[in-house]
């Protein structure tokens, strides 16, 4: 089992993980400036620290449903970035052939359920997925992200009533990052809390501070162990903030940039990981430059891989929609 | 095979409780269905036989469909049991956008065996919040399949089939149908989902339908074989897929198709059936592919008005006959 308190070379790896979902996104954003990628994407630049720190606590056959904005998600989970930007750029040889794009992309031979178009639609998915955990007997748990704004859909209330009567292994990973799309929070969601939702439900709820990796870790530990033992759900609210827009091309009216500057100088989930770490001796400047130089090489190669894949031919659209049609 | 007789509600049961047998990964999900073997008994005996794998839920359609959904993810084959056809309202985004687009948007890699279950249609003076036949909502959203059958015989058959599909498959019985019997085949009995079904062979005009209608269909085709006209009749029993070339073959012996259906007439699967014909065997026609369905309103409460909304054997003798003087 994962350990609350992860090794040296375990934090490394974390670091490494949240410079590569960075680098990711912030290669995304890049690429979708250039119209290389169709449609629209939303990234998590800020939230590092909840997707990495949540899904570094899971074993490879644990369940993970995720969101609209989940590329964070999927690569903390063990997703490959070349698959990943094949079907940004809606080639063949991406991870749904070209049928999903950035909001609906899965990989279940590793336990990803599936990021999902549909805000909130994750929560039955994975209710069913602990129940399927709870029928088959095994020790794996599930995880369903959401955001806040995610949290005021009726979804949320049926999902984690169900996972509490039942007690299935599932967690409820809130990335609370002040806005459901334009609607800040302060205004949308009752109470003001979603970790406090979980004294209704008779389960545990933990808010963190969603930009320490280590604190996130720490909550989504003790959630996971409850679970595999068979004690039920928890809610964990990982406190966090996105830099971009909920979309890239956002005009972002409903914040002031002066905001954003403050969590990007102050809150910065991997400037405040990288701190710790040098300050622990793990990380030296030298070292960070190299790994950031050996991360931004890695998405290059996987952009480049993806770029030279092949389209879909136009009648594959009339492939995959029954197992038996 | 011996012949006995059971009711579509026995048939299911028995249906079910021979695939929970065989397979450990069947289990059932939903409202009230333990204390009373399911509303309309229609799980008879399986909470006591299976009481791990047939599990009452809180009133929480959406949850419930979802679950069904990630359970069938994870290596499950749940039926779902949606209490009436009309609740499908409150799932609908887990029905049409996750469940019937999952294996698809992900390109292939998930499948689905899970089996939606709902009692629909009207004729109990049950108004317009547990009557409805919405099937085609579900036929026009790809990625489904559509199940409507009549016989006990063809309940049995064809749940077992939809239960080892490895598609999501929506499984409509039409509750005034619960108590109606007829002979079912003991043991091992498995109707292929998309193949139609001859009740009734006539020469004259082909009458297409599907769920209780077959019924009254048979019934008009006794009336009306004292005027000696020979209607086939002719039980789709799956629309998604549907079975075109049993329609075909009949047509060409026939010339002459009207259409019967509980579902409301316009956007209901008849304009589908009825365009097919028109595409594919214009030829062969010699009068209008006519369609018969409710009236276009919500279902009325009172009997008074309820049987002027639904079709009846004399709308359809009339229909049949209104396309015979062409």
């Amino acid at each position: 089992m994962k350990q609350e308190k992860p090794s040296r070379k375990e934090k490394l790896a974390l670091f490494k993980t949240m410079l590569t979902v960075r680098a990711f996104e912030e290669k995304a954003g890049e690429l979708f400036q250039q119209n290389l990628i169709p449609g629209f994407i939303h990234l998590s630049i800020g939230e590092e620290a909840s997707s990495v720190g949540t899904c570094s606590v899971l074993r490879q056959d644990d369940y993970v449903a995720s969101t609209h904005r989940g590329h964070g998600h999927l690569i903390a989970k063990g997703a490959d970035p070349k698959r990943m930007f094949a079907e940004l750029l809606g080639r063949a040889t991406g991870y749904c052939k070209g049928k999903g794009g950035s909001m609906h992309i899965a990989d279940f031979s590793i336990g990803i359920l599936g990021a999902n178009g549909v805000v909130g639609g994750g929560f039955p998915i994975i209710v069913g997925a602990g129940l399927s955990i709870k029928l088959r007997k095994t020790d794996q748990v599930g995880i369903v992200f959401f955001g806040d704004g995610a949290a005021n859909r009726g979804t949320f209330h049926e999902a984690v009533n169900m996972a509490a009567i039942w007690k299935l292994p599932v967690i409820f990973v809130c990335e609370n990052n002040l806005y459901a799309s334009t609607t800040p929070a302060s205004y949308s969601l009752a109470g003001g809390t979603v970790a406090g939702r979980a004294s209704a439900y008779g389960i545990p709820g933990y808010e963190t501070n969603g930009n320490d990796i280590l604190d996130v870790r720490k909550a989504v530990t003790e959630a996971v162990a409850r679970a595999r033992k068979g004690k039920g759900p928890s809610i964990v609210e990982n406190k966090t903030y996105r830099y971009r827009g909920h979309f890239e091309g956002d005009p972002q009216k409903y914040r002031l940039p002066e905001e954003i500057d403050r969590f990007r100088q102050q809150e910065d989930p991997i400037r405040l990981f990288s701190d710790q770490l040098k300050k622990e001796g793990i990380l030296s400047e030298k070292a960070e430059k190299a790994l950031k130089k050996e991360v931004s090489r890695s998405i290059e190669e996987a952009v480049a891989h993806a770029q030279k894949a092949p389209l879909p031919r136009p009648e594959d659209a009339l492939q995959d929609l029954y197992v038996n049609p | 095979m011996a012949e006995r007789t059971l009711s579509c509600s026995e048939a299911l049961a028995e249906a079910l409780a021979e695939e929970m047998a065989r397979d450990e990964t069947v289990f059932i999900l939903g409202e009230d269905i333990r204390a009373h073997d399911g509303i309309f008994g229609q799980f008879k005996g399986l909470p006591k036989k299976y009481p791990e794998r047939v599990l009452d839920t809180p009133i929480s359609e959406t949850c419930i469909v979802g679950a069904g959904l990630g359970a069938a993810l994870t290596g499950m084959r749940p039926l779902v049991d949606m209490h009436f056809a009309d609740f499908f309202t409150t799932a609908m985004d887990e029905i049409a956008n996750q469940t019937a687009k999952i294996r698809y948007m992900f390109g292939g890699q998930a499948k689905i065996p899970l089996v939606i279950w709902a009692p629909d249609g009207g004729g109990l003076s049950a108004a317009a919040h547990h009557s409805q036949c919405l099937e085609n909502w579900f036929i026009h959203t790809p990625g489904l399949k559509v199940v409507v059958p009549s016989e006990p015989a063809d309940v049995k058959g064809l749940i077992k089939s939809a239960i080892r599909d490895d598609d999501p498959v929506i499984f409509f019985q039409h509750k005034k149908l619960f108590a109606q019997t007829g002979p079912v085949p003991e043991g091992e009995y498995l109707i292929p989902l998309g193949k139609g079904d001859i009740k009734r062979k006539g020469t004259d005009i082909t009458l297409i339908t599907y769920s209780r209608m077959m019924y009254l269909c048979l019934e008009a085709a006794e009336k009306l074989a004292q005027d000696g006209i020979e209607a086939e009749v002719i039980d789709l029993r799956t629309l998604k897929p549907f079975d075109f070339d049993i329609i075909a073959e009949s047509v060409r012996k026939t010339y002459k198709v009207l259409i019967v259906h509980e579902a409301c007439l316009t956007g209901g699967f008849g304009g589908e059936i009825a365009a097919r014909i028109g595409e594919e065997l214009f030829d062969y026609l010699d009068a209008p592919v006519t369609r018969i369905g409710a009236k276009d309103v919500p279902m009325p409460f009172s009997p008074a008005m309820e049987s002027f909304v639904m079709p009846q054997v004399d709308d359809i003798v009339q229909g049949v006959k209104k396309v015979l003087n062409r």
